[in-house]
Formats: structure tokens, sequence, C-alpha cells
């Protein structure tokens, strides 16, 4: 179901860019999941348009669900960073990092992050050589 | 008296054993000081009560008309009783005492030897030794039992005569009016009879007495001054059937309650040639200490200074006296506080310090308003500068600030206490440390401000668990909740109500921020009341405000981006990332069809099912991208959505009720259906459930609800703010005997009110302890109206009524809406490949970690296996 195209030229960490959906199919503040090579990827729009990408499953708990937070920002060090709450056991993260931000009292875990990029109102994630 | 020490008994724990004669509030206090403070495990304490149960709040005794259970009565850590240092004997009558071998005798002959005796034997009621006090009909109010007793009379006769009992109240002090309201509660007529010239008399003076006479007829009970009781009169059965007065006149009852006064119970003392006061009483010292170097008396039966007192918080006082003593310390009866504040059906009343202005040259503050039936005084030094004492009748809001000023200056003008909004110069008014703010638990300001800077407390459970203070009668805990409050602010720690860093307000503030501006978008409301773009703890709450105020779909425009996944997809997130399923099932009713198809949708897609606790059933497995298949089931056969998911009403738990069962009284059924239907999908800040029971059986744990509905003969009694969960409350009495209509009206005003002042996840429990007023202040605004808003809130329901709609039906006929139940925005149908399942049971469940790894047994049943069977 997904479409590839040659890797983007200036992108160096992406070697190749998968077409998961159009960003109309988006809802702002809100994820939805994608399918890439098998992997599940958590795939959100923000209030900007900017679009993100993080692993759909959640470390904390083991399940496929990140795309189904809550999206908002949070201040950190006096600079506002988009962020998503788990809906399973609110864990919060940095969308652009992947960085865990509040860890409700565990161990921080961390988010594996995609590069994304929206052409012609196509959006598009990058896999890493 | 022969004793044979020889077969006394004596505990195995402890080296030295005390014996507290009595099972009263004191000897509890005493037991838990002893254990509290004796670390090294030397006593071993044993409690001889007289009554068949352990120690409880008789101060209480009233509320327990008000429907609430004797366990409800209990004080403190029934743990305390446990404890192998500690022996309580129920069902103990103590009979006699002897002073060389040191031994007590219980009436049926049990024997205990003591190293030291405390007598706390308390009180029982006076009675006055006119004919006809034995008559059947006649009751004293001291005990539980008498409280049973009484009720069970008054029901009998009111059943007996075909109309309400006519009761009689001998005594127009604390106890009498307690037992005139708890007659009204019962239902019955109720007339106080005070042989003296105002009500009260021993605590407030006669201008007070009047203003309280006055809020007491607006109760509903009536009362007769001067009047002196000859006797009292049978009928043909022998049962009390009428009052004689000294001056002739003669009044009707069917049952009186003789309310004149204590005596101390002091027979054990004077038995074995203890010195007795004048009055009776047992005489100490300040140390509590009788002429018997082994023997001590706290409480009631104590006649410390020449007096015995018959208050509570002097007993607590020196039960602790006692217990440092034992320890080896020297303490001493600081002397009495007799402060007392009354709340009896919406009657404030309080006296503290020299409420009669004895003190030489005493000057007297008084504002007394009639109309508003308020009266308040205060008696200040010679220079109007030093607080000696006060009466407030009517509105006593100012009693928890003023009572600990007693004998310090005043700052300011002093009438600005009492005058109309008395409450609010108070705020300047800074306690020293060594004022006592708890009476009843002897604490002060000092150390509810050290239980802040010294033990770290950062709220006000953590202060009442910490210090104890606020945690018998209550009455402090607005000044204890402001001296947390102040102390946190000047520690520096924030007492900050602001939702998140997103917005500085409290959910209720945002909520009529919302209401006032009538913004109706998220982006909106926080561009103009916060900053940032919000978070998992802001949206969810705007949502819940939008949906309380205009009733759109949860799931329209940019609201759908505000809810947590269990409201955006209308089903609950379990562990594996699946939901489970809850079709409305009002009442707990259902029919043979419809228990069908729920059992064929589950076993079509493969469901865990399982009965709910409150009456419906949970379908658990359902994948994100099979749930508009579910529902389309569901809904073509009738169901709708159960909001399980919801902040919002889940069920309405009833019994079979009348139409089934020999004992309802009512159709619990058919209320509970209606209530369900009429609250289904309103939004609240928490979650709220319903119970309805139909008869005083309760078989629908109703009073474990926010709102539960109890069948009475003559209608539904209506109780608020129970819960079960991490801390289980029972709901209280809010209205009595309502019609349906009536009812409706009284739950619509609750929740209404409930959902635009409580605070983010707060449920109605917590909600009630912190709005204005509690139990009380509630009935005011939704009986009484005393903000002028039960229209406003009336109007919001019928609006919530009139466009409800359900949220499943609207998204299955909604494409737009059900593109969010795509599994991958690339791959819509396909299963998330992680999710598997082992059988258990005859059913699925989430494989763990072990069995997927393969290092457990099981076999696996792989997610995609579970797909509709046709």
């Amino acid at each position: 179901m997904s479409i590839q195209t040659a890797p983007a030229p200036g992108d160096p960490t992406a070697e190749t860019w998968d077409v998961v959906c159009l960003l109309d199919d988006l809802l702002p503040e809100r994820g939805v999941a994608a399918l890439v090579h098998d992997t599940q990827v958590a795939v959100f729009r923000l209030h900007d348009d900017t679009v993100l990408a993080v692993q759909q499953r959640d470390p904390y708990s083991g399940a496929n669900v990140l795309s189904r937070g809550i999206v908002g920002t949070r201040t950190v060090d006096g600079t506002e960073v988009p962020t998503i709450a788990s809906p399973m056991y609110k864990q919060v993260f940095d969308l652009r990092t992947g960085t865990c931000l509040e860890t409700v009292g565990q161990n921080p875990r961390h988010l594996r992050t995609w590069p994304v990029r929206v052409v012609a109102g196509v959006v598009e994630i990058g896999t890493p050589a | 008296m022969t004793t044979q020490p020889a077969t006394a008994q004596r505990p195995t724990t402890g080296d030295r054993h005390v014996v507290v004669v009595g099972g009263g509030m004191v000897a509890q206090r005493l037991v838990e000081a002893l254990r509290d403070r004796d670390s090294t495990g030397t006593w071993h304490v044993t409690v001889l009560a007289e009554e068949p149960r352990a120690p409880y709040d008789r101060v209480a005794l009233t509320s327990y008309f008000e429907g609430r259970d004797p366990e409800a009565l209990a004080l403190g850590d029934p743990a305390l009783w446990k404890d192998p240092l500690v022996t309580l004997v129920r069902d103990a009558l103590v009979v006699d005492i002897d002073r060389q071998a040191r031994t007590v005798r219980a009436a049926d002959g049990r024997t205990w030897a003591y190293d030291e005796l405390v007598l706390a034997t308390g009180s029982r009621a006076f009675v006055p030794p006119f004919p006809g006090t034995d008559l059947p009909g006649v009751f004293v109010y001291r005990t539980i039992d008498d409280v049973a007793a009484l009720r069970g009379w008054v029901e009998q006769a009111s059943e007996r005569l075909g109309r309400p009992a006519r009761g009689a109240v001998i005594g127009g002090g604390l106890l009498g009016l307690e037992a005139a309201g708890a007659l009204r509660a019962l239902g019955a007529y109720s007339t106080v009879v005070q042989f003296g010239t105002h009500l009260m008399s021993a605590q407030i003076d006669l201008g007070g007495g009047e203003a309280l006479r006055r809020l007491i007829n607006s109760t509903g009970v009536a009362v007769r001054l001067n009047s002196t009781t000859t006797r009292i009169r049978p009928d043909r059965q022998g049962n009390a059937r009428r009052m004689d007065f000294a001056d002739g006149g003669r009044l009707e009852a069917d049952v009186v309650v003789v309310a004149t006064g204590i005596a101390p119970r002091d027979e054990l003392a004077r038995a074995c040639n203890l010195p007795i006061g004048p009055r009776g009483g047992v005489v100490v010292d300040s140390g509590c200490h009788t002429e018997d170097p082994h023997i001590w008396a706290v409480g009631e039966v104590a006649c410390i200074d020449g007096a015995c007192i018959g208050l509570v918080a002097p007993g607590y006082a020196m039960a602790e006296v006692v217990t440092d003593r034992l320890l080896g310390g020297a303490a001493e009866f600081p002397g009495a506080d007799t402060a007392t504040k009354l709340k009896l059906a919406g009657v404030d009343v309080a006296s503290f310090g020299d409420a009669f202005g004895t003190t030489p040259g005493a000057l007297e503050v008084v504002h007394s308003d009639p109309v508003a039936g308020v009266y308040k005084k205060l008696v200040l030094s010679d220079d109007g500068r030093t607080l000696l004492g006060g009466v407030l009748v009517g509105d006593a809001s100012a009693y928890a600030s003023l009572r600990p000023m007693v004998g310090r200056e005043l700052p300011g003008d002093p009438s600005a206490y009492i005058l109309p909004e008395g409450g609010a110069p108070a705020e300047g008014l800074e306690l020293p440390d060594d004022a006592t703010v708890c009476s009843c638990n002897n604490v002060t300001a000092g150390s509810i401000r050290s239980a802040v800077t010294e033990h770290g407390c950062t709220d006000l459970a953590g202060v009442k668990a910490c210090s104890k203070a606020g945690t018998s009668c209550g009455s402090c805990l607005p000044l204890v909740k402001k001296i947390t409050g102040t102390e946190l602010e000047r520690a520096g720690i924030e007492v900050s109500t602001a939702l998140c860093e997103h917005f500085d307000m409290s959910r209720r503030q945002l909520f009529d921020a919302v209401r006032v501006t009538g913004l109706t978008t998220f982006t909106d409301i926080i561009s103009r009341h916060g900053r940032g773009r919000g978070c998992d703890i802001c949206k969810p709450v705007v949502a819940s405000i939008l949906a309380s105020l205009d009733d759109g779909h949860v799931l329209e425009g940019e609201r759908a981006a505000l809810q947590d996944t269990n409201d955006h997809v209308m089903a609950n997130l379990q562990k594996d990332g699946t939901y489970s399923v809850v079709p409305r099932i009002p009442g707990g009713e259902v029919t043979p069809e419809g228990l069908l198809v729920i059992g064929q949708v589950a076993k079509d897609f493969g469901l865990y099912t399982k009965i709910t606790g409150g009456q419906r059933i949970d379908m658990f497995g359902a994948r994100l991208e099979q749930l508009p298949d579910i529902w389309t089931r569901l809904v073509d056969a009738g169901f709708e959505s159960g909001h399980a998911y919801g902040k919002s009403l889940r069920t309405v738990k009833s019994c079979v009720g009348s139409t089934w069962c020999r004992y309802g009284v009512q159709d619990s059924v058919g209320l509970a259906v209606a209530l369900e239907l009429r609250y289904r999908g309103l939004r609240s800040p928490h979650k709220i459930k319903l119970g309805v029971s139909g008869c005083a059986r309760e078989c629908a744990e109703a009073r474990g609800k926010d709102v539960g509905v109890i069948a009475t003969d003559k209608g539904w009694n209506v109780y608020v703010g129970g819960n079960g969960g991490f801390t289980p409350r029972h709901a209280q009495l809010l209205a009595e005997d309502l019609t349906t209509d009536e009812l409706v009206q009284v739950v619509d005003r609750y929740l209404m009110y409930y959902i635009r002042t409580a605070d983010r996840l707060q449920r109605t429990a917590p909600w009630m302890e912190e709005v204005e007023g509690g139990l009380e202040g509630v009935r005011q605004v939704i009986l009484e109206d005393s903000l002028g808003i039960v229209d406003d809130l009336d109007e919001a329901m019928s609006r919530h009524v009139d466009a409800y709609q359900d949220e499943w039906r609207a998204t299955l006929e909604d494409p737009d809406k059900l593109r969010r139940f795509a599994s991958f925005v690339n791959a819509p149908t396909t299963p998330d490949p992680t999710l598997a399942y082992v059988a258990e049971r005859g059913q699925a469940r989430p494989a763990t970690d072990a069995e997927r790894d393969g290092t457990a047994g099981p076999v696996l049943v792989a997610g995609t296996t579970l797909e509709v069977r046709s």
C-alpha cells in the first residue's frame, strides 16, 4: 500500500521516503498510525500544520497506542515544545526528539523518531539507511 | 465485700495494668493517647464498657437519625482495639471497687486486678422527680440504644395512630434542641418545653435566646417557655399521652423526651468512700487524681475545680493529663473551654468564653437583626480591646476565628467581626501560636503551622492526619484550612489552583469564564484565557466544559482533538491497546432479545465478556477498526452508547423494586430507567453513578453512589456524595419523602451545581467537603435558592435533556467521523499485528510477555484468528 520514492536531496538521514497519507487525512493536533516497512509509526499534525512522527509503541505499556494520545505543548527551558501524552499511563514525550519529558515516576524511556516531509500536500516518512 | 484477688484477670502483656471503667469518648481518647505515647509498651490498658459496643461519637448522636449507620458514629481507628496491649470488654457493668486488693468486679462476677484505675463512667440523663416519667413513650437521649428506642417508638406510634406522632422535649438546652430536631426528622410534631425564660439559657443570653427561638420555630419546632412540667399522664393503654404544667396548661404528647440535664455516675466512687463534690462527681485535683493514689477520674464524672463539666473537649484534656501522669509526667488540667457550637437543621448557635458578660466592667457589642434571624454579641474587657467571650445565633461563621482569640486583644474594630459578612474582616486575624484552634483535640495554631513547616504537609488532608486538628467535630476546619493556606504561602509552597501550565484558572473559574464569554472553540479559549496549545490535562477539561454548556457532539470539529482516546473513539482503552465496549442498559433492565444480541455480537467478534458492577455487560478486546462494525450491530438492535468511557453519567443501579419484590415499596427500576435516560451523556468533572433502592433494605447500594435514591412509604429519600473506589464514602441525606417530580428537580440541580463548581476529576464526595457550607450549603443553594441560581440550573439541565443524541448513532451516520477508526492510515483494516491472546476459562485474554516469548506453555491465539466468524 505504501509508495516508495527516491531519497530527498539534501536530507542525508533518509534513504527512502514512503508516502503514508495526504495532509488532509490528518486532523490538526491529532495522530494516526501508519505502517512503514512493517514498523508501526505514529504521525501527528500540529496546529501550524507541521507533521512529526515517532514510534507507535508506548515504551511503558508495550501497546501500540501513541497515535491516540493528546497532542499539546510544554515549556522546556523557556521554549515551547510540541508534546504527545501516552493514552495508557500519561507519560509525556517531546514530539520532535522523542525525549521523555514526564516519566510519571518511572525511569525515562525515549521514543524513536522519523523524518517527515510534506510534498504538495502528501505526507512522506523517511527511513534512514 | 469479699473479693478473690487470686482469680482476678490480669493481662499477659505489659508490665503494668491500667483499668478504665467506662467505654465512652473520653475512655477512647485515653487509650489512644496511651498507645500513642507509651513507646516502651509498659502499660496494658483494659476498658470495661457497659454498652455492647466500642466507644462511639456521642456528640454526633443526632446524626444517627439522619440516616447514618451506627458504624458511622465510630471513633478513631478501629485497629486500636486489636492492639495486643489493649483489651476492650463490652457488656461489663462494674459494680464494685476493692481499693485494698486493687480489683474491680462486674455485675456478672468477672473481676480484674489493676495497678491504676481510671473512672470514666460519664453521666446519666437526669430525670426530674415528677409523676409519669416511667411511662412507655417517655425517653432520655443519651446512648445509641436510647436513640434507637425513640426512633422505633415514634415510627410505631405514627403507624398506630394513623397520623404523625406528637412529640415533646422537656429541656431547651443543647441536648433538648438536638432531640427536638431529631423528632422532626422522624416526621413527628415537636415542641420544646423550657423551664426558664429562653432557650439554651446556660450558654446564651436573653437576646440570643429570642433569636434562637425564632430560628427554631422556622424549622417547624414549637417552643413553650416558662413552663414547669408537673406530670405526664397515660392514655387507656398506659402509654404517655399528655403533659400537665404548673401554670395549668396542657400539651398532648405521644412521645416525651426528657433532656433536663445530666448527673455524674459517681455511685462506684461513693460506694468505696472516695470524696464526692457538692453536686456530685468524684473530686479530683488538677492532675485528675482522686484521694486514692491509684484511682483517677476523667470526663463528666470528675469534679474538678468544684464542678463537673458536661462537654467532651475538657474530658479529652483530662484523658491527656492522666496519660501523661501514668507515663511519669506532671501535666495539669488547663481549665475548661466551655465553648459550644450547635448545628441543628440549619440553625447555627455558638457561645464561647464569658458569654454572659460577668467579668467586672465587661462591655458588650451587639448586632441584632430579627428579620435576618441573626443575633451576635461580643463581650470585651473594659477597655474594649480584649475579647472575653461571645454569643452567635443564626450565623456562627465567625466562631472558628473568634473562639481562639478569647483572652487576647482583637485587632481593629470589634464590631467588624459581627457585622453582616462578619467572616471577612477575620481574614486579617493572625492567631498566636499558643491559641487553641481545635478544642476537641487540643491542637494549637502553632501545631498546625508546624505540620506544614516541620512535617512537610502540603494540603488540608495532610495537616488533619498529622495534627489531628478538625478530626472530631470539624467545626474548626475552615480555620485549619486558612492557617494551612497562609503557612503554605509563607513557606513558598504554591497553593495554586491552576489547571496546568496553560491555564492559571481552576476548572470552576474556567467554567465561569467560558460561560460568560460564550467562546466555543479551544483555540479561542486558550488564546483568551491561557497560553500554548494545551495538554492532556486542560484539553479534556475544556472538552467537558464545552459539552456541559452547549451539548454539541463530543467529536464535532476541533473538539475531537481535545478528547482522551476513550472519548475520542467512544470505548475504553485496555492494556494491550484494544478497547472494551459497553452498551447502555438503563437501570440494569434488559430483555432476553437484548441479551441475545449482545451475546451474538461478542461471539462474532471474539470478545471477552464480563458483567460490570453497574449492572451491564462489558465486552473486551475490540480493535479500533472493529468498533464501527460492532456498534452498527448494537445500534441496529436498539442499543446506544453506555458512556462507560466518559466523565459523565455511568449507570443508575437499581434493585427490582415493588414490581416483583415482596418488600419493595416503590418502583425502583422504573425510576432508575427514567433517571438514566434523563442524565445519559451528561458531561461532568468526573464520572457520576446513581442508584435507586425500592425499600430501606437498600439492595441497590444506593448510598455508595454520587446520588442515591431510597424509596419510603411516602416517596423518595435522596442521598448525595457517596462513592466506592479508593476512598469509599456513604452518601448523606439531602432531602426526604419527595415525589418523583420533586426528586428529579433536586437531582437536576444537585448535578448541575456540581458540574459548574467542582474541580477537575473531583468526585461529589470531596466536592461537598470543599463547596461552601458543605451539605447544608448545597441544601440551601438547591432547595432554598440561596444563590438565586436554581432557574439557571434547571434551564441548563433541560437543555441537556432536549439536546441529547446517541453519540454512536451520530458517528455511524457521519463518514468523516468514521475515518478515525482506521487501524492504520495507509492500511485501514489491517489489525495491529502484535496483538496476541490466550484462552482462559473459555474466553480470550491478552497474552503475557512470557507467553509471547514462548517461554510459557499455552498456545497463542493470534489476534487475526479472532476475526469475525461467519
